[in-house]
């Protein structure tokens, strides 16, 4: 328990305070890419020494630390309530510590009880699988980039978006649009064709897991993944907004079956403030790996 | 890069265009929803939260007690300030501010009362945390702690040299618009 407990603190520390390698790469790629000289060159400037700044002195990359999301495969017969417990004693303990900020408020009655523990968080997702391993990922997801996340449904009229691909892409191309300045960019998205309200929105953010420089096994959505991304980058819309080449990092999209009634394009987006990592669990609770 | 330094003067704030990045010295206050909608319906604030001619920062930091007792800021980047809009104008007019910085711009109400009363937008870098925390050599106070929470407080932060970009100015000019319009026109010539 207390070697369980103590792996999760790490994880949440070192996911609140270092950005994962694949998405700092895609940082540098886009800070050597803007024009020197620009608004947009530094901001990103600002986002470069930010994150050097929050590893060395191991504080949050972003004030907001966001809603707090487990993801644990775990194998047949694992304890979930132990495992539960032991996620809820670490969040209260990172609170404490400051590297996640006191943000859980009671939605009625507006009190901020300063645990980040309630109904709803932390938030843990179980997934069984045929392995005696244990990974945990964490993900956590400001409010700011959570607010500018937006559903369509299709056929959609004044998008001119009908219930296929390039309907599809022009929903999530919209979003991109309506998002620029509020969601904190260059942003990655999770996307989920289909599923319902619920589910798709989940799947979206089950996307986010993905490496960004990952492959869309299906050649369609791969396709349009690499659409997104360079279609964006011409719209201007920049870092923050400041105007510039770097709008998206990234988009990754997945497919839920759908109803014949339903036609869902759920879109997640994640601000540069990327904070995802992720670890492999010994049977004694200690941390065998990284993930990220 | 332009220095300013609070209590900023009219004709200071006056000069400064859409594009300009500023750093920022002196005293700045945070306050967020919670704060705009108590002033919205009717609050009165502490007589310590003297923001005439001062800038109000849409922040909510992540503040600890160090081993001394002492408030120590350590993460403070910008929130987003488009949920202020219903409130912003009315706030900027009663106080008497002359600069407002957070994240994302803001609309029209915003641009009006900048242009009336003279007062800037300044936009920070979102996310950036530790930059922007750095720039906070004290914290000299903490009001309505008990009624809205550590992030929603009203927090008194002596900031140094605090870089942002001037988004809004006192002229009518936004960066936020602009952008929005380019991005918009552009995306059409791709669908």
């Amino acid at each position: 328990m207390n070697l369980l407990h103590d792996s999760l603190l790490e994880l949440i520390r070192r996911t609140s305070t270092e950005i994962p390698d694949d998405v700092h790469r895609a940082i540098l790629a886009s800070l050597e890419n803007e024009r020197k000289g620009t608004i947009a060159a530094s901001a990103m400037k600002i986002i470069d020494q930010n994150i050097a700044l929050a590893k060395t002195k191991s504080q949050p990359i972003c004030q907001d630390t966001g809603s707090i999301i487990f993801y644990v495969e775990c194998p047949v017969g694992f304890d979930q309530m132990t495992f539960t417990e032991a996620a809820r004693a670490a969040v209260k303990q990172a609170t404490a510590k400051g590297y996640l900020r006191q943000n859980s408020v009671d939605s009625l009655t507006g009190r901020n009880d300063g645990t980040n523990l309630g109904p709803g968080s932390p938030t843990l997702h179980f997934h069984q699988h045929a392995s005696d391993a244990v990974s945990v990922k964490l993900i956590l997801k400001g409010g700011g980039c959570e607010n500018v996340g937006a559903q369509y449904s299709l056929p959609h009229t004044g998008l001119n978006a009908n219930r296929d691909l390039d309907g599809c892409r022009k929903a999530i191309l919209d979003a991109v649009v309506q998002a620029q300045g509020k969601g904190c960019g260059p942003g990655i998205l999770g996307v989920c064709i289909g599923g319902d309200r619920a589910t798709g929105y989940e799947h979206s953010k089950v996307q986010l897991l993905r490496l960004l420089d990952d492959r869309n096994p299906h050649p369609d959505l791969a396709r349009l993944e690499q659409d997104i991304v360079e279609t964006s980058n011409q719209l201007g819309i920049g870092p923050m907004g400041f105007g510039g080449k770097t709008t998206l990092l990234g988009c990754k999209i997945g497919v839920l079956n759908r109803l014949p009634a339903s036609y869902f394009v759920s879109v997640s987006y994640m601000c540069w403030a990327y904070r995802r990592h992720g670890v492999t669990l010994r049977a004694d609770g200690t941390i065998a790996g990284w993930l990220y | 890069m332009i220095k300013l330094t609070t209590p900023i003067s009219e004709s200071t704030i006056r000069s400064l265009k859409v594009g300009d990045e500023v750093l920022l010295t002196g005293t700045v206050f945070t306050g967020r929803d919670a704060v705009h909608k108590y002033l919205h319906d009717g609050g009165q604030l502490p007589p310590e939260v003297n923001l005439r001619e001062g800038v109000l920062y849409h922040c909510g930091p992540v503040v600890i007690k160090d081993d001394q007792g002492r408030w120590k800021c350590v993460a403070a980047g910008p929130t987003t300030s488009i949920r202020e809009e219903p409130y912003q104008w009315q706030v900027i007019r009663d106080l008497g501010l002359r600069g407002v910085i957070g994240k994302g711009g803001m609309g029209d109400k915003t641009l009006k009362a900048c242009q009336e009363h003279g007062c800037v937008y300044l936009h920070a870098v979102g996310g950036a945390a530790q930059v922007l925390a750095e720039c906070i050599r004290k914290v000299s106070g903490v009001y309505l702690m008990e009624e809205f929470g550590a992030p929603e407080a009203i927090w008194e932060f002596q900031v140094e040299d605090f870089p942002a970009v001037v988004t809004i100015d006192s002229h009518g000019g936004s960066l936020h618009r602009q952008i929005f319009a380019q991005s918009q026109a552009e995306l059409a010539k791709h669908l």
